[in-house]
């Protein structure tokens, strides 16, 4: 196999190498391949972040090495603005890249799948800009950076310390491109409906503008919101169950399930916010839960 | 004598950290050669994004030896005594010496090679260092900031060995990320620094510093520009970049309609940008970025892609300010009860109630000369841009966007400035409003906060304040001392105090003269001045007490001020030693704990006639006076005492100093030439009595006693 041609594309009034959507996935997935990574699917399960994927979460837990690399593709019900804005999404994708232990080349690889997509980091400046993650949904954090392209952040970089409120040991190196915001600035494009999805005239707009201006108007118009409360109780049982049974992975299901139907909760406007905090409590208990019972049984 | 280099190598450190690790680090390796006896001369500590480096000059070649000697417990002690002595000097029992029945430790050392000291001294450093926030990598349980890749540990020419967690030291480092990734060969401290530069890195923060400010202004200037001076801006660039390139970028000067600390704030928090202004001191659509990168094509692809990212931001910024402009105040201002504004003290709705009170309060008392109309609407429209989106976004535009929204809808110009000034000052260097109407609402502002706050028991400690009281208690002294507000402190917590709530106008009171003292001293007043003042100050007119704080400090910085405070603390310590208070009248009273502030008449209490003139004269000190040097001195406080007083009260501390002055020579020649303790019971008595009233004089016009020699 090779990696796909570039096609070319004027760009600040220059000719420059300039990848399609789909070609800049299958770049990272040819670099990262090479690297020993398990090239998985999305998993298919409404996440609001690539982090949330087992792959990730799961898989940082425990002794044993790990390489993987695959898009998510990434719901947050909230940031969906009809497909007006031409900046943010209710729907989109992540790269996300996990290797462990972290090899002390991180950073090195990193710069290489850049390279590898066309940004030359003696053209363009680029930076690690102090930045930790934290998601109290999952009970996890780690130290990093947002790493800098001329000024936008186009990577998530992040040495996980916690994972489900256990240690990471040894630490998982986590890479999260934004690959809609990545492809606007290989392609020069200012509207993210304006991406060039191929290189035979299919743009995002014609695939998921629609999704956009359908799924704003659901998430924050007409979802039910008595179901989507019993939605979040059965989730709960489900995990619950699941633990009691020692079934971590589905247990942990139950809780990325919990979480998106909270988040759906969210952009409706139905949770205050103090009930917020409580709502988070819970799903991070169901998350540290099933995490426990992974590490256990892995044991 | 040789130099020591020291380079960590890391992945990217936070340039809001650099600065401290910098003294951390020469701090650590001060004190471990300073505890090994290892003599060195100046330390010089730089940081980068990715080392951080240490230098320090004419080390010697191995420590000196020691010998020194504990005093331990007696041989009869109980055994865990001498067990903890033992520990404590590592020694074991037979190695005591017994000395008369007690033991004492004999701990010699040895000169140790300052390689091996520098060797112990990395250890501690890599193994032990004071991060805010540090981390694993790998399969390492090492902690550092971000992963640590490299030592090099040089003294003169020679390698200082030494092995942490798998990480070796040696000659060998990288140079700047991307002009330069391959290793680079270090031959000692000599050569550092240069050897870096030509692999574009730039060691010392200083010079970095320095380029992006020449070099940002200049690029300004080229322009036709003037850089807006943003220091702590320079830092954090500094902090970001090893080889710093200053690139100029504009932006769609449509954006100029958005309120302009938006743009501003804008491209300093999220871009870390700085903007310009034009020749008319207006914002102009352009930015200095830095890039860390002398790129190729002179970073015009650079200034592109900042200006399209800033574009991005700017365009979000802009539909923030466009919405919340279409609300008008008093409506977004309803959304405020359903805010907490702390569990105890409510929303802040009941916030901007207890302020419009206050501020009402402050006019109508006279202390505030403005439109008390004017006043009650600022109060009420003050806080409602904390529901707005530009603010949700930018908290620390809070009062800014909401003066930008009253002006657009049609406020009058002092509402709008009041609210937009509310906050402030926002600390000491700050502008401290000075109009009317803004003066009411920022003082209001924050006396309800200060006091409410400490009402229901949430008092700074230490170092933490999380609801910035002291800055709060600062701009209260600030805005009252710069406007002379002539108003007692205590009036002014009493009117801002919850009626329900607590008692805590002592403390609150107390905090507030530590808070002078802490502002006072910016500006050269110190401590004990003020504490001298406060003791004869009782109701807390801050513009008073300051002037007279002033003219203190800078009597006692004469000579005359310098000796009669000598001669005072004589005299106080004369009357401390004899235990004197007074004659027989005087010192039921002050026993009684009534303040001998000096200004009731004695006399007052004394009911028997015959005695009434004996007294007077006791009192006074005058009777049987037969030195010259006493005279003098009773001649002089008859003069000064009226002086002082009057000057007091016409607040013209500077002629209540010169009437104090006039008492040096005096009380300098009396000390001279008379003898306080005669053996004649009667003349001691009077002698003392002529030094309390001394003592007396001075203490009206501050009490000297507080005064540090």
């Amino acid at each position: 196999m090779h990696p796909p041609k570039r096609a070319e594309a004027t760009y600040a009034g220059r000719f420059v190498l300039s990848l399609s959507f789909q070609d800049l996935i299958l770049t990272l997935h040819h670099y990262w391949s090479r690297q020993g990574c398990v090239i998985l699917q999305p998993y298919d399960m409404q996440v609001g972040a690539g982090t949330f994927h087992p792959a990730t979460v799961l898989r940082a837990l425990g002794p044993d090495s790990w390489r993987a690399a695959y898009v998510q593709p990434c719901r947050r019900p909230t940031d969906g603005r009809y497909g007006e804005n031409p900046n943010r999404l209710g729907h989109y994708y992540q790269y996300q890249v996990v290797l462990k232990p972290s090899p002390d080349s991180l950073q090195e690889l990193y710069l290489g799948s850049l390279e590898e997509i066309g940004i030359d980091p003696l053209k363009h400046d680029i930076r690690f800009v102090e930045d930790d993650w934290e998601s109290p949904t999952l009970g996890a954090w780690g130290l990093g950076w947002e790493v800098w392209c001329d000024g936008m952040e186009v990577t998530q970089f992040t040495y996980f310390q916690q994972v489900g409120g256990f240690e990471c040991r040894p630490v998982t190196g986590e890479l999260t491109y934004g690959l809609e915001r990545l492809a606007m600035y290989i392609q020069g494009v200012e509207n993210v409906f304006d991406l060039r999805f191929n290189d035979v005239g299919v743009t995002y707009r014609d695939i998921f503008l629609e999704n956009e201006r359908e799924g704003s108007e659901y998430n924050f118009e007409v979802a039910n919101t008595d179901r989507l409360f019993e939605a979040f109780r059965d989730a709960v049982a489900e995990c619950e169950l699941c633990i009691e049974r020692r079934l971590p992975i589905p247990a942990y299901e139950q809780a990325i399930a919990a979480s998106h139907v909270f988040n759906m909760l969210q952009a409706r406007g139905v949770i205050s916010v103090t009930e917020r905090q409580a709502y988070i409590g819970r799903v991070r208990d169901l998350a540290k839960a099933a995490c426990g019972a992974w590490l256990e049984r892995a044991a | 004598m040789a130099d020591f280099l020291l380079e960590l190598l890391s992945e990217e450190i936070p340039a809001r950290m650099q600065s401290k690790a910098r003294n951390d680090l020469a701090r650590i390796v001060a004190e471990c050669t300073a505890e090994a006896g290892l003599q060195t001369g100046v330390i010089d500590a730089f940081s980068t994004p990715r080392r951080l480096v240490l230098i320090v000059r004419d080390v010697a070649a191995a420590s000196e030896g020691s010998r020194e000697e504990l005093k331990g417990p007696r041989t009869s002690a109980p055994a865990s005594a001498v067990e903890g002595f033992l520990r404590k000097t590592g020694l074991q029992r037979e190695q005591l010496e017994d000395r008369d029945g007690v033991y004492f430790a004999v701990v010699e050392r040895t000169g140790r090679d300052a390689r091996d000291i520098l060797a112990d001294t990395i250890t501690r450093i890599v193994t032990n260092f004071p991060w805010s926030k540090s981390m694993r990598w790998g399969v390492g349980s090492l902690r550092w900031v971000r992963p640590l890749h490299g030592i090099v540990a040089m003294l003169g020419e020679d390698l200082v060995p030494v092995e942490i967690e798998g990480i070796s030291s040696g000659a060998a480092t990288v140079g700047h990320r991307f002009h330069h990734p391959g290793p680079i060969t270090i031959g000692s401290a000599a050569d550092y620094l240069e050897k870096l530069r030509a692999c574009h890195v730039i060691v010392d923060q200083e010079e970095r510093e320095q380029l992006i400010r020449q070099g940002s202004s200049a690029l300004a200037a080229a322009a036709g520009l003037t850089l807006l001076d943003d220091e702590a801006l320079v830092v954090e660039n500094a902090g970001l970049t090893e080889w710093p390139v200053p690139i100029l970028g504009t932006f769609d000067p449509e954006f100029l309609d958005v309120p302009r600390e938006v743009i501003v704030l804008t491209m300093r928090t999220n871009q870390k940008y700085f903007a310009c202004t034009n020749d008319e001191g207006l914002l102009a659509p352009s930015f200095v970025s830095i890039a860390n990168v002398a790129a190729q094509d002179g970073g015009e692809a650079i200034a592109h892609g900042n200006s399209r990212v800033l574009a991005a931001r700017l365009s979000d910024a802009r539909f923030f300010w466009e919405q919340d402009v279409k609300i008008p105040l008093e409506e977004a201002a309803k959304k405020l009860s359903q805010i907490i504004f702390h569990e105890k003290l409510g929303t802040i709705a009941d916030k901007v109630e207890r302020v419009a009170k206050l501020a009402r309060f402050l006019v109508q008392r006279g202390i505030i000369e403005a439109d008390i109309d004017e006043v009650e609407r600022a109060a009420r429209l003050a806080k409602a841009d904390l529901v707005t989106g530009m603010v949700g976004e930018f908290p620390e535009l809070q009062g800014i966007i909401g003066g930008y929204i009253a002006a657009a809808q049609g406020e009058p110009r002092a509402i709008a400035d009041a609210i937009r000034e509310q906050y402030k000052p926002a600390g000491q260097g700050d502008e401290v409003p000075t109009a009317p109407v803004s003066i009411a609402i920022a003082l209001a502002d924050k006396l309800d906060t200060l006091v409410g706050f400490f009402q229901v028991g949430e008092k700074p400690t230490g170092s933490k304040d999380p609801f910035a009281l002291r800055r709060a208690a600062l701009g209260i002294l600030q805005i009252i001392i710069a406007n002379e507000l002539r108003v007692s402190m205590r009036e002014l917590i009493t009117a801002a105090a919850h009626p329900r709530g607590a008692d805590a106008g002592r403390e609150i009171a107390g905090f507030l003269i530590e808070r002078l003292k802490v502002q006072q001293r910016d500006s050269g007043i110190r401590h004990d001045m003020i504490d001298a003042v406060v003791a004869v100050e009782k109701d807390g007119d801050n513009v008073r007490m300051v002037r007279r704080v002033e003219a203190l400090q800078k009597f006692i910085d004469t000579e005359d001020g310098g000796n009669l405070l000598t001669a005072y603390k004589r005299a106080a310590n004369i009357l401390k030693k004899e235990k004197w208070t007074g004659p027989a009248v005087m010192s039921s009273r002050a026993e009684q704990g009534i303040p001998q502030t000096g200004e009731e008449d004695p006399l007052v209490l004394v009911e028997e006639p015959g005695l009434k003139e004996a007294v007077a004269e006791m009192a006074s000190g005058q009777a049987g006076a037969d030195l010259p040097a006493e005279k003098a001195l009773i001649t002089a406080l008859d003069h000064a005492e009226p002086l002082a007083s009057a000057a007091v009260d016409a607040e013209d501390f500077t002629a209540a100093m010169a009437a104090l002055a006039s008492l040096r020579g005096p009380i300098d020649t009396f000390f001279d030439e008379v003898t306080v303790n005669d053996t004649d019971a009667q003349k001691r008595e009077r002698r003392l009595n002529l030094l309390l009233r001394f003592r007396d004089a001075v203490n009206r016009v501050a009490d000297f006693s507080r005064i540090e020699a």
